[in-house]
C-alpha cells in the first residue's frame, strides 16, 4: 500500500511546460530514494491553473507545487517524501498577504470554485477506468437503465432546468424531448467538442481530464432519446484529448460499459470519435453533421433542425462536452440538488476560461450568477502588473468586450446578451489599458473573416470589408464615416449570414464602438492610438539626459536606424527610417527611449 | 457487466482513490528525522502500511514528519484522531505495529503498554 500520491498535471498546459519530464524525474529519484513502495506517482488531468505548469498535488497533504520542472525533482523528493515537510520554493503565495499556500484549501483561486463537472479532473487518472468507477462512474448510466425509463430521465434533466453549455443555453430536456417524440429511427447523438475560440479551452480540459464522464452522459442521452450510436465530433489539434477519448472508449467497450446489451437491459449504444481539421464553422452544428458525414463543413439552412433532419438526414442530438458532463451529477444527485444552484433563470455552474492580462490564468468553475468583479479579481487574482482593468471579452470572437463600469454584472445568458455580448463557451480574455481596443476588435474580425467558410457572401464579402476598414484606420488611414460604414455593414452582416459565425462576428466591433468609441475617433480623427498599440501611430525618441549610452537600442535596432548623437556616447532615433517596432523601447533598462502617440498635430 | 458487479469494481478500486480525498478518522505520523531513521522508523512503516493493507482499512492516513524530539524513544509513532486526540507510541518494533493496527486503528483502543503519552486538544 502507499502512503501518499503524487498528483501531477497532465493537461496541455503542463505538459507543454514539461510535466511528462517531471513525472519521469518523479519515478526516478523515489526509485533511488527507495521510496517508491511508499510514494505513488499519478497523472491526472487539468487542476486549472494552467500558468504555474508543471503543477502538482500531493495527497493526503493537500499541498499544491507549482512550477515543479524536472530540475527540481531531487530537491522535492528530499523535502516532501524524506523529511515530511513541504518544500518552500514550490508553494504558490498569495498575492494579498505574500505569505505561502500550505495547502490547496488555502489557495483562493480553488476554494472559490464549486466543481461539478469538473470534480474528478486533476484528482483521477484520466486513462485508468478503474479511477473513475472508484467515484461513482457509470452508476448513473445503470440507475438509469435498470430503473427510469426513457421519459423519467428526460423529465428529470427538464427539473434540473440544464441549459446547453455550447453557448445558446437551450434547455437541454426540451431538446432532448423533441428528439425522443422523433418517430424516425434510427437516431443519433452527437458531442460537439470543436471548440476553437481564441482564450477557451473548458472542453479540452474536461476531455482530457475525464472523457468518461462525457462518455457516460452520453449514453445517458442515447438511451433517453432512443439513440443507439453516437459520435464525438473534435478537432485534431487536441491530440491529447483525442488520444485519451481513444483509451477510453476502448476501456468502457472492454468492461461491457459500451456495446452490446448494456448492463443486460438490451440497451445498446456504440460511440466513435471523429476527427475534424480544426475549421471553426465546424462548431455549428449543421456543418459540424456534414463534417461528421464525410463532407465538407459548411452550415445548411434551419429548419430543418437536427433533431428533424440531422445526420443521414436522421434525427440527431448535438450537445456540447459541458453539457453531456453535467448529465451524471444530475442522475446521480437529483434535479432538485441542481436546481437549487445557480440563479433563477440559469441553474448549476459554468466552467470559465480566465485568459490575457489576468493574474490567474487556468480553469475554473463557478456557480452561474458570479459576478464578473468576482470571477476577475477574486478567483483571477485581478490584472497583473498593477496595471488598470480596462475591459473583458466573453464569449470570444462572437462575443463583445464589457467594460468597467458593468463589472458587478452577475455571469448568464441573459445578463451578458443585454451587454451586447453572450457566454458563448465562457472564454473569458481580459483586456487591461495597455491594449487598444481598435486592435483588439480587428483581432477578432480578422480571425472571423479567416474562418468563415465561404458559403453565403454577408459573412464572406462582409467580414472582409470589416477587416479592411478596421486595418485602415489601425494605420492611421481612416476616414470620417469609417465609424459610420462600419456599423451599416455590421447590421447587414448580422441580420443576413446564414449560419451563427457570421451573425456574431461583427459583436466584438459593436461592442468596442458601444463603449469604447472614443479610441476609434482618435485614430480616425487625430491619428492617435492611445493605448500606445498602433504602429502606425507610434513615435519612438530617445530621452538624452536618461539615455546611458549602453547601446543595447542601436544593436536591437533591426532596421540601424539607432546611431550615437554626433560623436557624444549618447544615442538618438533617426526618424525616417525607424518601422515603429518598438524593440528599442523593449530592450532600453533605463526606460529612456519613450513610446508617445502624438497625434497629427505633432507627427505632421 | 450488471450493477452488482459494477458496485463490486467500485467497491475494489475506492481504495486506490479514497487517499485523495481527505477527511480520514486517523492520521498516523512516523517521526522520520535523522535518529527516527537511524533507528528503523522507515521499515517499520513499511510493516505498518502492509499491516493496513492486508486488513482492509480504509479510514486512515499515514505522514512523517521531522525529529519529535525524544531521540532515545524512537522509532516513535502519533496517531492523531480526527475529534483532537493524539497518542504518542514509542520504541516501536515490527511486532508492535502491527499490533498498533489491529487494536487501535481496527478496534479503536489504545495500546496501553506502548503508549507514552495522550493529549486531547
Amino acid at each position: 500500500m502507499k502512503r501518499t500520491h503524487i498528483l501531477v498535471c497532465t493537461g496541455t498546459g503542463c505538459t507543454s511546460a514539461g510535466s511528462f519530464q517531471t513525472r519521469d524525474a518523479l519515478l526516478a529519484e523515489l526509485e533511488k530514494r527507495g521510496l517508491a513502495g511508499e510514494v505513488e506517482v499519478v497523472e491526472t488531468g487539468c487542476m486549472g491553473r494552467c500558468d504555474l505548469g508543471p503543477v502538482s498535488m500531493v495527497h493526503p497533504d493537500g499541498t499544491f507545487y507549482k512550477n515543479v520542472q524536472a530540475a527540481e525533482v531531487p530537491k522535492l523528493v528530499d523535502e516532501h517524501f524524506l523529511k515530511g515537510r513541504a518544500y518552500d520554493k514550490l508553494l504558490p503565495t498569495d498575492p494579498e498577504t505574500n505569505h505561502l499556500i500550505k495547502t490547496q484549501a488555502d489557495f483562493t483561486f480553488f476554494n472559490r470554485q464549486l466543481r461539478i463537472v469538473r470534480d474528478n479532473c486533476g484528482i483521477i487518472d484520466p486513462e485508468k477506468i478503474d479511477e473513475y468507477i472508484a467515484r461513482d462512474g457509470y452508476l448513473a448510466l445503470g440507475k438509469v437503465l435498470t430503473g427510469m425509463t426513457p421519459e423519467q430521465v428526460t423529465d428529470e434533466i427538464k427539473a434540473s432546468g440544464l441549459r446547453g453549455r455550447g453557448g445558446a443555453g437551450f434547455p437541454t430536456g426540451r431538446k432532448w424531448e423533441l428528439m425522443r417524440l422523433a418517430p424516425v429511427n434510427p437516431k443519433y447523438v452527437v458531442c460537439n467538442a470543436d471548440e476553437g475560440d481564441p482564450g477557451a479551452f473548458m472542453n479540452r480540459s474536461v476531455l482530457e481530464g475525464d472523457p468518461h464522464s462525457v462518455i457516460e452522459g452520453m449514453a445517458i442521452g442515447a438511451y433517453a432519446m432512443g439513440a443507439n450510436r453516437g459520435f464525438i465530433y473534435i478537432r485534431a489539434e487536441y491530440g491529447l484529448a483525442v488520444k485519451r477519448l481513444h483509451i477510453a472508449i476502448e476501456q468502457a467497450y472492454k468492461l461491457g460499459l459500451l456495446g452490446k446489451n448494456l448492463f443486460g437491459t438490451g440497451f445498446d449504444f456504440e460511440l466513435e470519435v471523429r476527427i475534424g481539421a480544426g475549421a471553426f464553422v465546424c462548431g455549428e452544428e449543421t456543418a459540424l453533421m456534414r463534417s461528421v458525414e464525410g463532407r465538407r463543413g459548411q452550415p445548411q439552412p434551419r429548419p430543418p433542425f437536427p433533431a428533424q433532419r440531422g445526420l443521414w438526414g436522421k434525427p440527431t442530438n448535438i450537445n456540447n462536452v459541458e453539457t453531456w458532463a453535467t448529465i451524471r451529477p444530475i442522475i446521480l444527485k437529483g434535479a432538485k440538488w441542481f436546481a437549487s444552484i445557480g440563479t433563477e433563470k440559469t441553474k448549476g455552474t459554468k466552467v470559465f476560461c480566465l485568459a490575457g492580462k489576468i493574474n490567474n490564468t487556468g480553469v475554473a468553475e463557478l456557480p452561474f450568477g458570479t459576478t464578473l468583479r468576482e470571477m476577475i479579481f477574486e478567483v483571477g487574482g485581478g490584472v497583473p502588473n498593477g496595471k488598470k482593468f480596462k475591459a473583458v471579452q466573453t464569449g470570444g470572437p462572437s462575443g463583445g468586450v464589457i467594460p468597467e463600469q458593468f463589472l458587478d454584472t452577475p455571469v448568464e445568458y441573459e445578463t451578458l446578451q443585454k451587454l451586447g455580448s453572450i457566454m458563448g463557451s465562457g472564454g473569458m480574455v481580459v483586456v487591461d489599458e495597455d491594449s487598444c481596443m481598435v486592435d483588439f476588435a480587428r483581432f477578432f474580425m480578422e480571425f472571423c473573416c479567416d474562418e468563415s467558410c465561404g458559403k453565403c457572401p454577408p459573412c464572406r464579402v462582409g467580414t472582409r470589408q470589416m477587416l479592411n476598414i478596421l486595418n485602415r484606420i489601425c494605420a492611421g488611414q481612416g476616414e470620417l464615416d469609417d465609424i459610420q460604414k462600419l456599423e451599416d455593414l455590421a447590421a447587414m452582416v448580422k441580420d443576413t449570414s446564414l449560419c451563427g459565425l457570421g451573425q456574431t462576428a461583427p459583436n466584438p466591433v459593436l461592442t468596442t464602438l458601444k463603449y469604447f468609441r472614443h479610441e476609434y475617433e482618435a485614430h480616425i480623427m487625430d491619428k492617435r492610438c492611445p493605448a500606445r498599440v498602433c504602429r502606425d501611430l507610434l513615435h519612438f525618441e530617445i530621452d538624452e539626459p536618461l539615455c546611458k549610452g549602453c547601446s543595447l537600442c542601436a544593436r536591437a535596432c533591426p532596421v540601424q536606424t539607432i546611431a550615437r548623437v554626433g560623436t557624444q556616447k549618447k544615442f538618438e532615433i533617426h526618424e525616417e527610417k525607424c518601422i515603429h517596432c518598438g524593440a528599442c523601447f523593449e530592450v532600453c533598462r533605463f526606460d529612456a527611449v519613450k513610446k508617445t502617440s502624438p497625434g497629427m498635430l505633432v507627427t505632421a | 457487466m450488471n450493477l452488482e458487479e459494477l458496485k463490486k469494481l467500485k467497491d475494489k478500486a475506492q481504495r486506490q482513490v479514497a487517499l485523495r480525498e481527505g477527511n480520514k478518522k486517523y492520521r498516523v505520523v512516523f517521526s522520520m528525522g535523522t535518529s527516527g531513521i537511524a533507528a528503523g522508523a522507515r521499515e517499520i512503516m513499511t510493516t505498518m502500511l502492509d499491516e493496513i493493507d492486508k486488513r482492509g482499512i480504509d479510514d486512515v492516513e499515514v505522514a512523517v514528519t521531522g525529529e519529535i524530539g525524544l531521540v532515545d524513544a524512537e522509532p516513535m509513532i502519533r496517531i492523531e484522531e480526527a475529534s483532537g486526540e493524539k497518542v504518542t507510541y514509542a520504541k516501536v518494533n515490527a511486532a508492535d505495529a502491527r499490533k498498533i493496527v489491529t487494536e487501535h486503528l481496527e478496534k479503536g483502543k489504545i495500546v496501553e503498554g506502548l503508549a507514552v503519552g495522550k493529549v486531547k486538544e
